[in-house]
C-alpha cells in the first residue's frame, strides 16, 4: 500500500537502486549485452612487451594474414588526431609510433569477424624494438631526471622553515604509498556504429560521455555533432571511466570508420589491466615541527607521483593530493609540493578520491609519528589537531561547517573505543605472537571539481500526455545510484510515484557538455539540474492552471499524484492531458552552476570546494606476528551525507568505500618486475577483498547533519568521502606492529600492508629499528 | 561407437551440437550464440564468478548441481549435464516473479553496478539449494569465488540470510523438476565415446576409463582436461591450442572415492568438494586449509588429480598428501605404476609421466591415530588466493619424543617438496620447544625461493620457519609457556 501522504520514491526515502529487479534477473543490459548489429565486427589490441623502447620496425602482414582478419589499423590509419588525452596535452597515442612508453601500450588493432579471431592474430605482430634506458618508479624517474608530466603545484601558508626550526620536536621521515587497481567488474567496453556520412554512433561503458564525444570526433577528425556518445548504464567506473573508456571509443570508433561495419571492442581483462591507468601510487618525504603535548606546528612535505607515460588527470589528482594533505587538521605553518613525475609505466588516472586518499594517508602519517613519539594515544593527537572554523586550510580557504568534534565524541562513545583500546592493549601485554590494533580517524573531504567550470550541470524532462516522465540529466550510472537519487527529487518535485518516471540512458543528444561522472558530484550537479527542469515544468503548469480556473497562483499546489487547484484536487495525469491540450510546452532543460567557488592555481588560493563532507571509523584488526597474517575484526563508521536523498543508497556507498579502501591498504598490490612489467594483471594476481574479508560493520549516517551549504535538498556528496575512512584500518595494523616495540617507534608501515609488508615492519621494529 | 556430437539441458531446452572444439567455452555460447547476456563475463579466468551458472551431474544416480565458471568450463564437458543460467531464475509464482533469493538481493540493497550481480544470485542459489540453514561463515565461504567491488558484502550476506529464512526451497522450479532432469540426463549416458570438433580443433570424451586409456595411447600428446579451472586459462588467456583433448571429467570411474585397507583411494576426476567429506572425516586439522583452496565454483569443478597432474610448484594439495605420503597411480594402456607423489614431481615443469600416461588415482594412507597434522598456506588474501607458502607436517611423538616428522612446502622451489633438514632436526628430538627452533632454522638449508609478485624469497624464507614455530605453538604442550 502507497503511503497515500508522500508518494513512494520522494526524496530522503530508502528505496532501492532503479534497476535492481533488472539486475538480479540478469535483464539489466551492458554495452556487450546489446544485440550487436548484424556484421559486427570485433576488435583487439597489439600491445608492446617492453617498457621503455624505440620501435624499429613493426610487421604486420602475418597479423592481416590470420583467420578472419578485416583490418589491421595503426598511426598511419588515423584521419585526425592520434590522441587521447583528456586534457589537450596532445601525449596520449591511440597507437604509439615511434616510442613504446610503457609495457602493455597499444601499437595497432586488429579488427576481424569474431573476437577470439582478433585476439589470435594481434599476437602474431612482429615487432623490432631498441631498449631505452626505463624509470618504473617515481623515485627512479627523479633520479634519471625525467620530467614532469604536467606542470606542479605548491601549496603554502606561514613561514614553514622557520616554524620547523622554532618548532620545540621536529621529526622527519618518508612513506610510500600504493597504487590501486579500479577492477571495475565490467571491463573497458565500446560498441561503435557508422551512421550516414560522417556520424557515429558509440554505446560505451563511461563515466564522461562527453569526453567520448570529444576524444572521437579529434581522432576521427570530425565535428563533435556527428558523435553521438550513449551509456545506459556501467559495471562499475570508481574513475577508472572518467578518461580511460577513450582508447576504446577511439579504436571501435576507427574500425568502424575503417570498415564501414560497426565495431566493438571489449578489453580482456589482463589487457584492460595492463593497458589502462590506476590509482596514482606516490613517494612521500616529510617533516614535521610539533611540541610535547602534540600539537603540530608545522608540516613541509614533497608528494611524488608515479603519474606513468603522460599527464591524463595527474595533474588535477596530484593538486588534489596537496588539497587532503591536512586531511582534518590545522598546520599553523604548512608547504606542500607536487612532484607529478614521467614514469614508463602506464599512465595513472583518476580512482575514487582521485589523490585525496593519499593526501589523507599523509596527514595521518604525521598524526602517527607525533602520537609515538609523544606516547599517546593517536586519538587525542587527533581531536588536539582538529580545525577549528575559521581556521585556513594550506590553500587559504577557511573551514565553515566543522563538524568532526561531534562525529568524532558520538563515534568514540558508540564503539566504546577508549574501552576496546584499553582491552587491545592489554591484549598485547600478553605477549603472544597474536596482536591487535585499533584506530579511530577521521575524515574531511572538499566537495567541488577543483577546476571551476566542470561544477556545471544539466538536465532534460519529458512529461508524455499520459503522465508519464522521461527524465535525463548528464550524470551517469555506474552502480551509484545516481539514477534512482535523480528520479527521487524528480518525484519529489512533482509529487509523484517514482514509478512514473523513467531514467534513459545518458546520451550526448540529450544533454550536451556534460561534466564527467566524478568527484562525488553526480547527485549535487545533476539533482539541481534536474530539479531546474522539473520547476520549469510546474511553473508552466501552475500559470496556465492559474490562468484556466481563474484563480491566484498561490492557489495551485502539487499533492501527492494531483494538482490541487483553489481546492480541487484534479488527477496529475488529467492536469498534464489538458496542459498538452491548451499547448502548454511539456518539456524542459535545467540546468545548474555550483556558486561561490573559485580557484587560482597560480597563487595557490581559492576556495576550491562549495562544503565539506565528513566522517569517522574506528577499526580493530589483528595481526599474527609470525606471518604478517591479519584479519580486520570490527568496523565502526558514523558518516556525514547531510540530509540523505536516499540513506539506503548512501550506506552503500559507506560500506562499499569503505571496503574498496581497505582493500587498497591491505591486500591490493601493484607489482612490476625490473623491466617495468606489471605482474599483477588479473584477479588470479590483484586480490580485491572477497566476501569473507569483510569484518563486523556498525554503521550509521550522522542524522542530525544537514549541509549548510544550499545544496540539493541540503545533501552531502557521498561517493568518494567513505574511502578514506578505511584509514583506520591502516592505523590499526600498524599500533598492532608497534606493540612489538611497546609502542616506542612509529611503525612507519606504508600501504598495502601485505602480511609480508607487516611481517618485515614488525622484524625491523624488533632489532629495534 | 563414436557419438558425433554433444547434447545437454539448457535451461529447459535440449540441446544438441554437431560443432564444438576443444576451446569452445560455455559462458561464450550462452552469451553469444544463446543471447543468454545474463551470465556475464568478468575476468575470463575463473575467478570473479560474474560468470556462474548452475552446472547440474548425475553421479551414481544422483543429480547434483554445483555454482561453475561459465568462462572455463569448457562446452565439450558440459555432454549430459543440466545447465542453469540466471535468466531460469524465478519466484514459485512463476516466470516473471523473484526467486527469494533474488527477492532478498534487491530488498537488502545488495546490488550496485549490479554486473557481478547475476553470478552471485547464482552462486548464493546454490547455497540456498544445498544449505537451506547457512551459517553467515559459510555464506561468506559460498561466496569466495565471487568479486563484488560496489557494495562491500553487507548487503549479500544479509541477502543470503534473508533468503535463507524465506525458504521454499519445496516450491522452487529445478526442485520441482528434479526428477524428470535425472531421468533426462540418464538418458543421455550412452557410455560413447564422443568426438566433436571445430575445424581442427578436436575434443574427445572417452567412453569409460579403459576407453580414456586407449585414447591416450591414441593421442599420447592429447592435453587431458578434468575440471579445465587451469586449462581453461591456457585457452581463455595465452590463447593455446589444446587439440585434441580429452575430457575426463564426466567418467564415473574416475570421480569414486573408495577404502583401500588404512588408505583412501581418490579418483582422478574427484573434485575439490567432492573430497571435502572426505578431509573433513580423516583429516579434520586440514579442514580449514581445504576451505582456502580457491572458490566455490573452482572447488567444484577442479579435482585434486589435476592439482597434481599439472605439477605446479604451489598446488594446494601436495604439500598436504606428500606428507602423509601418497602415491599417485598412473595407468598406461593396461598398465599400471605407482609413484610416490614427491617422487611424482621432477623439476618445475617436469612430472615423471610418460607420453600415453595418465593420473587414474590418488592413494593416500589415513594417518596413524595420534599423528599430529598440520597445514597452512600464507597467500596476500586469506582467501581463494594463490599460495605464496605452503607448509603441511605430519608428525607423532612417542614417549615425549618425535618419532616420526614429514614436513612439505609449496612455494619454496620449482617443485613441492618435502625440507629434509627441517625433518631431520624434529626426528628424535624431544617435543619440545627447542626441536621445533631448530627445524624452524634448518628449513633455512632445505630451500632457496625466489622473489616474484606473491611474495619475496626473504618473507617465504622467514614465514617458512615461522609456520614451524607456529605450529608447536598450537600444540597443547606449548601452550602452558606461551600463557606465562
Amino acid at each position: 500500500m502507497r503511503d497515500t501522504a508522500t508518494p513512494r520514491g520522494a526524496a530522503g526515502q530508502a528505496i532501492a537502486h532503479d534497476s535492481a529487479e533488472r539486475q538480479v534477473r540478469g535483464r539489466a543490459a551492458y554495452v556487450d549485452d546489446i544485440r550487436e548489429p548484424a556484421g559486427t565486427l570485433h576488435a583487439a589490441l597489439g600491445l608492446s612487451r617492453t617498457a621503455h623502447a624505440r620501435i624499429l620496425s613493426l610487421d604486420l602482414a602475418p597479423v592481416r594474414e590470420a583467420p578472419g582478419v578485416v583490418a589491421v589499423l595503426t598511426a598511419a590509419d588515423i584521419p585526425g588526431a592520434n590522441n587521447v588525452s583528456p586534457v589537450q596535452k596532445n601525449d596520449d597515442p591511440v597507437f604509439a609510433e615511434r616510442e613504446i612508453m610503457f609495457h602493455g601500450q597499444p601499437l595497432f588493432a586488429v579488427i576481424a569477424e569474431t573476437r577470439d579471431q582478433a585476439r589470435r592474430a594481434a599476437l602474431r605482430a612482429k615487432i623490432e624494438t631498441e631498449p631505452l634506458p626505463q624509470a618504473t618508479t617515481a623515485a627512479e624517474a627523479q633520479a634519471q631526471g625525467l620530467d614532469y608530466v604536467t606542470k606542479p603545484l605548491t601549496l603554502a601558508r606561514g613561514d614553514t622553515k622557520a616554524a620547523l626550526a622554532a618548532a620545540p620536536r621536529r621529526i622527519e621521515g618518508r612513506m610510500k604509498i600504493g597504487g590501486q587497481e579500479h577492477f571495475y567488474l565490467e571491463g573497458q567496453i565500446a560498441l561503435a556504429i557508422p551512421g550516414e556520412d560522417d556520424e557515429i554512433a558509440l554505446h560505451v561503458s563511461t563515466q564522461h560521455p562527453t569526453e567520448v564525444q570529444h576524444i572521437v570526433a579529434e581522432v576521427l577528425g570530425v565535428p563533435a555533432h556527428a558523435v553521438v556518445a550513449t551509456v545506459r548504464r556501467m559495471g562499475g567506473g570508481f574513475g577508472g571511466k572518467e578518461s580511460q573508456m577513450n582508447l576504446s571509443a577511439a579504436v571501435s570508433a576507427l574500425g568502424a570508420r575503417a570498415t564501414g561495419r560497426p565495431v566493438k571492442l571489449r578489453l580482456d581483462r589482463d589487457d584492460d589491466m595492463l593497458s589502462t591507468g590506476k590509482r596514482h601510487d606516490f613517494a612521500i618525504s616529510y617533516a614535521i615541527g610539533f611540541d610535547d603535548e602534540g600539537r603540530i606546528h608545522a608540516v613541509d612535505a614533497d608528494l611524488a607521483a608515479r603519474c606513468g607515460f603522460s599527464a591524463d588527470l595527474s595533474g588535477p589528482v596530484t593538486d588534489r593530493a596537496l588539497f587532503h594533505a591536512d586531511n582534518a587538521y590545522f598546520y599553523p605553518a604548512v608547504r606542500l609540493s607536487s612532484h607529478p613525475m614521467r614514469t614508463h609505466t602506464v599512465s595513472n588516472t583518476a580512482f575514487r578520491g582521485f589523490g585525496g586518499p593519499q593526501g589523507v594517508l599523509l596527514a595521518e602519517r604525521v598524526i602517527e609519528e607525533i602520537a609515538y613519539a609523544t606516547g599517546r594515544d593517536p586519538a587525542d593527537i587527533r581531536r588536539l589537531n582538529l580545525y577549528e572554523n575559521g581556521q585556513l586550510t594550506p590553500y587559504h580557504q577557511p573551514v565553515e561547517d566543522m563538524i568532526l568534534p561531534r562525529i568524532m565524541d558520538e563515534l568514540e562513545a558508540s564503539s566504546d573505543y577508549r574501552a576496546r583500546r584499553e582491552a587491545v592493549l592489554a591484549f598485547n601485554a600478553k605477549g603472544t605472537h597474536r596482536r591487535r590494533g585499533i584506530a579511530l580517524t577521521p575524515v574531511k573531504f572538499g566537495i567541488s571539481f577543483t577546476a571551476t567550470h566542470y561544477n556545471q550541470g544539466g538536465a532534460l524532462i519529458h512529461v508524455y500526455t499520459d503522465g508519464s516522465i522521461q527524465l535525463n540529466h548528464g550524470g551517469t550510472e555506474m552502480g551509484q545510484g545516481l539514477h534512482t537519487k535523480v528520479a527521487q527529487v524528480v518525484a519529489d518535485a512533482f509529487r509523484v510515484g517514482i514509478e512514473r518516471i523513467r531514467v534513459t540512458a545518458t546520451t550526448t543528444e540529450k544533454v550536451p557538455n556534460t561534466s564527467a561522472t566524478a568527484a562525488s558530484s553526480g547527485s549535487d550537479l545533476n539533482g539541481m539540474a534536474a530539479l531546474d527542469a522539473a520547476e520549469t515544468i510546474k511553473a508552466r503548469l501552475v500559470e496556465f492552471l492559474a490562468k484556466a480556473k481563474g484563480c491566484d497562483p498561490s492557489e495551485v499546489r502539487f499533492i501527492p499524484e494531483h494538482i490541487e487547484v483553489a481546492g480541487e484536487a484534479i488527477p496529475f495525469e488529467e492536469v498534464i492531458s489538458i496542459a498538452y491540450l491548451a499547448r502548454v510546452q511539456l518539456s524542459a532543460t535545467g540546468f545548474y552552476a555550483t556558486p561561490e567557488i573559485h580557484w587560482n592555481r597560480e597563487t595557490g588560493r581559492g576556495q576550491p570546494f562549495y562544503y565539506f563532507a565528513y566522517g569517522a571509523a574506528v577499526s580493530e584488526v589483528e595481526v599474527d606476528l609470525l606471518t604478517g597474517e591479519n584479519r580486520v575484526l570490527r568496523a565502526d563508521i558514523l558518516h556525514d551525507v547531510g540530509r540523505s536523498l536516499n540513506p539506503a543508497l548512501d550506506l552503500g556507498q559507506v560500506e562499499g568505500g569503505f571496503i574498496q579502501g581497505m582493500g587498497w591498504l591491505t591486500t591490493e598490490e601493484l607489482w612490476w618486475d625490473d623491466q617495468g612489467r606489471l605482474r599483477t594483471h588479473a584477479p588470479s594476481t590483484y586480490k580485491i577483498p572477497l566476501a569473507s574479508d569483510r569484518p563486523e560493520m556498525r554503521m550509521r549516517l550522522a542524522e542530525w547533519s544537514e549541509n549548510p551549504k544550499r545544496t540539493i535538498r541540503r545533501s552531502k556528496a557521498v561517493g568518494e568521502p567513505p574511502l578514506m575512512l578505511a584509514a583506520s584500518v591502516l592505523e590499526a595494523l600498524s599500533m598492532a606492529v608497534a606493540s612489538v616495540a611497546d609502542y616506542r617507534i612509529c611503525p612507519r608501515l606504508d600501504p598495502p600492508a601485505t602480511p609480508e609488508a607487516i611481517l618485515m615492519v614488525a622484524e625491523r621494529l624488533k632489532a629495534g629499528r | 561407437m563414436t557419438r558425433n556430437h554433444i547434447r545437454f539441458l539448457l535451461n529447459g531446452d535440449e540441446v544438441t551440437l554437431t560443432e564444438c572444439g576443444a576451446r569452445d567455452m560455455l559462458l561464450d555460447f550462452l552469451r553469444i550464440h544463446r543471447h543468454l547476456t545474463g551470465t556475464k563475463e568478468g575476468c575470463a579466468e575463473g575467478d570473479c564468478g560474474a560468470c556462474t551458472v548452475l552446472v547440474g551431474r548425475l553421479h551414481e544416480g544422483a543429480l547434483r548441481y554445483d555454482p561453475v565458471n561459465a568462462c572455463i568450463r569448457p562446452l565439450a564437458a558440459c555432454d549430459g549435464c543440466h545447465i542453469v543460467t540466471v535468466e531460469a531464475l524465478h519466484g514459485a509464482d512463476g516466470p516473471g516473479s523473484l526467486h527469494p533469493v533474488q527477492r532478498a538481493m534487491v530488498e537488502a540493497h545488495g546490488t550496485q553496478c549490479g554486473f557481478c550481480t547475476p553470478g552471485i544470485v547464482m552462486a548464493l542459489y546454490a547455497l540456498w539449494l544445498t544449505n537451506p540453514r547457512s551459517s553467515r561463515e559459510e555464506v561468506a565461504r559460498a561466496l569466495q569465488g565471487n568479486l563484488c567491488r560496489c557494495t562491500g558484502y553487507g548487503p549479500i550476506l544479509d541477502a543470503a540470510e534473508a533468503a535463507a529464512v524465506a525458504g521454499g526451497q519445496e516450491a522452487d522450479a529445478l526442485m520441482r523438476r528434479r526428477d524428470d532432469v535425472a531421468a533426462a540426463l540418464a538418458a543421455m549416458q550412452d557410455g560413447a565415446r564422443v568426438e566433436v570438433a571445430r575445424g581442427h580443433d578436436r575434443a574427445i570424451l572417452p567412453g569409460s576409463v579403459d576407453d580414456l586409456a586407449a585414447a591416450l595411447i591414441e593421442h599420447p600428446d592429447a592435453t587431458i582436461v578434468a575440471g579445465a579451472t587451469d586449462v581453461g586459462l591456457w585457452v581463455t588467456k595465452h590463447l593455446r591450442d589444446i587439440t585434441p583433448a580429452l575430457f575426463i571429467g564426466h567418467l564415473a570411474d574416475l570421480r569414486r572415492i573408495e577404502t583401500d585397507g588404512d588408505a583412501l583411494i581418490i579418483g582422478a576426476g574427484v573434485t575439490w568438494d567432492e573430497a571435502e567429506p572426505m578431509v573433513a572425516r580423516h583429516l579434520p586439522d586440514a579442514l580449514p586449509y581445504w576451505h582456502r583452496v580457491a572458490g566455490w565454483q573452482v572447488r567444484a569443478a577442479g579435482t585434486v588429480g589435476g592439482n597434481i597432474a599439472n605439477g605446479s610448484p604451489i598446488g594446494d594439495s601436495p604439500p598436504l598428501l606428500i606428507v602423509l605420503g601418497a602415491e599417485v597411480m598412473l595407468r598406461r594402456g593396461d598398465k599400471r605404476r605407482t609413484v610416490p607423489l614427491e617422487n611424482f614431481f621432477i623439476d618445475y615443469g617436469k612430472q615423471d609421466r610418460a607420453p600415453g600416461e595418465f593420473v587414474e588415482s590418488i592413494r593416500i594412507p589415513l594417518p596413524a591415530p595420534g599423528t599430529r597434522i598440520a597445514a597452512e598456506k600464507i597467500s596476500k588474501r586469506p582467501d581463494s588466493d594463490i599460495t605464496a607458502v605452503a607448509m603441511a607436517l605430519a608428525l607423532t611423538v612417542e614417549d615425549g619424543r618425535i618419532a616420526t616428522a614429514r614436513i612439505a612446502y609449496g612455494g619454496m622451489a620449482g617443485t613441492p617438496r618435502r625440507a629434509p633438514a627441517a625433518e631431520a632436526a624434529l626426528t628424535g628430538a624431544p617435543f619440545t620447544e627447542p626441536a621445533f627452533e631448530a627445524a624452524a632454522q634448518a628449513v633455512a638449508q632445505d630451500f632457496s625461493p625466489l622473489s616474484d609478485w606473491r611474495a619475496s624469497a626473504d618473507y617465504r624464507r622467514l614465514v617458512a620457519g615461522n609456520l614451524i614455530r607456529r605450529f608447536w605453538l598450537s600444540q597443547p604442550e606449548a601452550r602452558p609457556e606461551a600463557a606465562e
